[in-house]
Order: C-alpha cells, then sequence, then structure tokens
C-alpha cells in the first residue's frame, strides 16, 4: 500500500518538531519543521521559488535525456556486437574510472561557467548505469529465445527489436533509475559550483546567509522531487514490464 | 530427403580434454518418415537434432537436406525444443508471428489464425506466456514451428515436461497433423511409449561416445492403441536394445 511509505516521514516529522520545541535543536543549527514550512511559504510568496525549482528540473531532464541517449546508443552497439565491445567497452571503462566531478575544470573551460557545462556534468554521471546495465541486460539474455530466433531466420533488425531490447529493459530501466538518481546528485555539484538560481544555489545562498532554514527547504524539495521523477520511472517500468512474472510482481498483487 | 554419413561431433571441455559426443554417425531418413532418435540420457540424441536443426555444426561427415548441405538453419526446417522457449514479453500471437516475419502483415495474421486453431489455441491469442499452462505453452511453440509448412518438424523431447495425460494428449495431436500434412517428422525421445506412438522407426543410440545401436521398424497400424499387445511387445524389444531394463 502507497500510504505506508508516508508512516516513517510523518514519526521522524513529529520527533524533529518535538525535539526542536524542547531545545534539544537550537534554531540556528536546525530549525523546527514548522520554521521550515514558514521559509518556503516565504520564498514562494517572493515568487523566487517556482524559477529555483523549474530550473533545477530542468537542468536534470536535459542531462538526464542526454545521457539516457548516449549510453542507450553505446550501451545497444556493445552489447549486441562484441566485435564493436571490444573497441569500444576498455576506454568507456577507463573513462568510468574517472570521478565524474574531475570533468568539471574542464566542462567549465569547454563550456563555460553555464547551462552547457551543467547539463554535460549531468549526462557524464547518468551515462554510466544506464550503459553498464544496458549492456549486461543485453549480454544476458537467454541462449534459448536467441535460438529461436535463428531458427526462424529472423532478421538482424527483428532479433534486436522483438528479443534483445525487451530481453534487456529491466536491466534497462535498473540502470535508468541508478542515472537519475546521479543526476540529481551531479545537479547539486553543478549548481553548488556556480550558479544563479536553482535549488543548489538556494543551498548555498541559505549558507552565505546563515540560514539554515533555507538549506533544510532546499533538502526537503530535492528529496520530493527526486522520490517523485523516480516514481514517475517506476510506474512506466511497471507498464512496461508488465510481463514478467517474477518475484516482485507477484508480491504487488498478493504481498507479503 | 535427410542424409547423415560419418557426421561426429567432438568438442574440448574446460579442461582441454577432448570429448566425443557423437561417433560416425550414418542415418538417412526419407520424405515423409517419422523417425524417432531414443537413448538413455548422454547419448547424443540432443546434439545430432542440433546439428540437423543447422544450430552446432558438426566436427566431421556429411549432412544434406534435400541435396544441400546444411550450414545454418533453414526455413523449410520447424524445430520444437524441449522448452516451449516462448518470449516471456510477447502475446502467443505475437509469440507465432515471429516464425512469419518474411510475410506480408495481413498474411501472417490470417496464418497466426489458422495455426492457433489447428492447435486449439484460439481463446488464448492475446495471452501472455505467463498465463499458459505447460501444454498450451508447447502447442503454441508447436505452432510456431509448424508456421512456415516446413518440409521437415524437428522436436527435441517436447513433451518430457508435461504430465503424462497432456503428454498423450499432444502425442495424438501432434500424430494428426503430422498425418494430415505429412512433413518429416525427427523425434528425439526418451519415452519409449512416445517413440512407438509416433514413429515409423526407431533408431537407438547409445553413449559414450554416441552410436547409433540398432533401428526398429514400427509396422503398427495408426493410431497406435498403447494398450494393444503388439505394443507391449515392441516396447519390450526396444527397452532390451536401450539397455535400461
Amino acid at each position: 500500500m502507497q500510504w505506508r511509505g508516508l508512516v516513517l516521514p510523518a514519526l521522524l516529522l513529529v520527533a524533529w518538531q518535538a525535539l526542536c520545541a524542547s531545545k534539544v535543536f537550537t534554531p540556528d543549527v536546525m530549525p523546527s519543521p514548522v520554521a521550515v514550512a514558514t521559509e518556503l511559504f516565504r520564498l514562494w510568496t517572493k515568487g523566487q521559488l517556482l524559477g529555483d525549482i523549474v530550473i533545477t528540473v530542468e537542468r536534470v531532464a536535459l542531462g538526464f535525456l542526454l545521457g539516457t541517449a548516449v549510453a542507450t546508443v553505446f550501451g545497444a552497439l556493445v552489447g549486441y556486437s562484441r566485435r564493436t565491445g571490444e573497441y569500444l567497452d576498455p576506454t568507456l571503462q577507463a573513462l568510468k574510472a574517472v570521478p565524474s566531478l574531475a570533468w568539471v575544470p574542464l566542462f567549465i573551460l569547454w563550456f563555460g561557467i553555464f547551462e552547457v557545462s551543467k547539463i554535460a556534468l549531468i549526462a557524464v554521471g547518468v551515462f554510466f548505469p544506464i550503459y553498464l546495465n544496458l549492456v549486461a541486460g543485453i549480454r544476458s539474455t537467454d541462449r534459448k529465445l536467441v535460438e529461436v530466433a535463428r531458427v526462424n531466420a529472423l532478421g538482424r533488425f527483428d532479433l534486436v527489436k522483438r528479443i534483445l531490447v525487451p530481453a534487456a529493459l529491466p536491466n534497462y530501466f535498473t540502470g535508468l533509475r541508478a542515472g537519475l538518481a546521479l543526476g540529481w546528485m551531479f545537479v547539486i555539484a553543478a549548481e553548488l559550483m556556480g550558479a544563479s538560481k536553482g535549488l543548489g544555489f538556494l543551498m548555498l545562498d541559505g549558507q552565505m546567509t546563515g540560514r539554515p532554514a533555507t538549506i533544510v527547504a532546499a533538502l526537503i524539495l530535492f528529496a520530493v522531487a527526486g522520490k517523485v521523477s523516480d516514481a514517475l520511472l517506476v510506474a512506466t517500468g511497471r507498464r512496461v514490464l508488465a510481463w514478467q512474472d517474477d518475484f516482485g510482481s507477484v508480491q504487488a498483487k498478493t504481498g507479503p | 530427403m535427410l542424409r547423415i554419413s560419418g557426421l561426429s561431433k567432438r568438442y574440448d571441455d574446460d579442461a582441454g580434454l577432448q570429448h566425443v559426443a557423437l561417433d560416425r554417425i550414418d542415418l538417412a531418413v526419407s520424405e515423409h518418415e517419422a523417425v524417432a532418435l531414443v537413448g538413455t540420457s548422454g547419448c547424443g540424441k540432443t546434439t545430432l537434432l542440433r546439428i540437423v536443426s543447422g544450430l552446432e555444426p558438426a566436427t566431421d561427415g556429411q549432412l544434406t537436406l534435400q541435396g544441400d548441405a546444411v550450414t545454418g538453419p533453414r526455413r523449410d526446417v520447424g524445430v520444437v525444443f524441449q522448452e516451449p522457449r516462448l518470449m516471456p514479453w510477447l502475446t502467443v500471437r505475437e509469440n507465432v508471428r515471429l516464425a512469419l516475419l518474411d510475410l506480408a502483415p495481413a498474411a501472417q495474421d490470417a496464418v497466426i489464425a489458422d495455426l492457433l486453431r489447428d492447435v486449439g489455441l484460439t481463446d488464448f491469442v492475446e495471452a501472455l506466456p505467463r498465463q499458459l499452462s505447460g501444454g498450451m505453452a508447447q502447442r503454441v511453440a508447436l505452432a510456431r514451428a509448424l508456421a512456415r509448412k516446413p518440409s521437415v518438424l524437428l522436436l527435441d523431447e517436447p513433451f518430457s515436461a508435461l504430465d503424462s495425460f497432456t503428454r498423450m494428449k499432444l502425442q495424438d495431436h501432434l500424430g494428426a497433423l503430422w498425418e494430415r500434412s505429412r512433413f518429416t517428422l525427427i523425434l528425439v525421445t526418451h519415452d519409449v511409449d512416445e517413440a512407438i506412438t509416433l514413429s515409423d522407426r526407431i533408431v537407438v543410440m547409445r553413449g559414450q561416445p554416441g552410436r547409433i545401436y540398432r533401428e526398429i521398424a514400427v509396422n503398427l497400424p495408426r493410431p497406435r492403441g498403447r494398450t494393444a499387445p503388439e505394443f507391449q511387445k515392441m516396447k519390450d524389444e526396444v527397452t532390451l536394445a536401450l539397455d535400461i531394463s
């Protein structure tokens, strides 16, 4: 049931408010939920908050789409053709070993301090989990199903479309979720490094002006945005993967 | 129509040891004949079928089908595996369609409808494989293998995972389809009853290495009652040849 996921946040909220009310947390260190809610309302009425949310979501969305597109093309090529994999995979694995944040100086040099470098950074973070999971998904396709394609003389396109892609979809969605989570991680990194708008900037602003309530408000907004976007992906995945007959899908219907 | 001569299959295992799965097999199967390959597990009968299907190459020897050397899977050869091997993400209809992709879409739909009527699954056209029983799934696999009206149908222990009642029903069903279409049928099985019910000739294989030990003609009138005394006599003969009693 959906409501069960709300039990723990509600309990934490109550405990948090109680700790603040009993002065265990002082407002300069940890503002109370009420203070955070007030701050959110203040930012909203100031008209700034919506713009910050929109720009951050936009950066994540663009970076995610770009990273997903590139990862899907490379993942499909490497997964489908072992020879292509022999050419490409070692290089990509080496690039994976570079911490994504290490690209920042180069991206700023190449693309400037504004949007393009931020989106590129997010795309790099999104790329690897999707690429790796797609390759693994295609390669782990049941040999027996591929033999069915062979005895039925399926062409290359039909093999990919009707067998390899669907077989890889469960892994692909795992990769998309991991990639999206990294996208949210990297948008903060990008915005902390230099931005004049966005939730990351809001946090930095809260730090500079000594307003812990602003920081916590931005944190909560990140949590909500991350959760909502992940839930959208999960819902899409559930629809696309309705054919699955595994423990998870049985569990969803009957428990425990 | 199918001619196998001096066919061997050897392979190296991970330790670098060479195994002989099939040793100098000679076999000829004529058009519209039904041949059963029987033998205990490990005698190479599945390997032989896979080589005939073109999925695996032989190490030595000749294999021709209607005069042509077999170098890979062919459109006129249908294969039913031990498991149904249906794509879990495709409906029954789309699974059967996999065999028909070279036809125009309208023609595909017409053929699919006919095939599913033949195997009695008209009501399950839109079902996903997980919604089918084992016997139903194997009937879909049979429909898929027959979709292109193959001249040869290869079956690798197709009913071995089914309960005995379903198995007998499907054997009779396959027998009826064979009588009607008269494709050449090569059936790998370890079920002696199944071999006698369906085939004109039983090829007994023994391992290892896999060789053909004996060929027994089945000259019983069809349809074959499994309880007839001649059936029992034949069964004793094949069992003796298999050396499993």
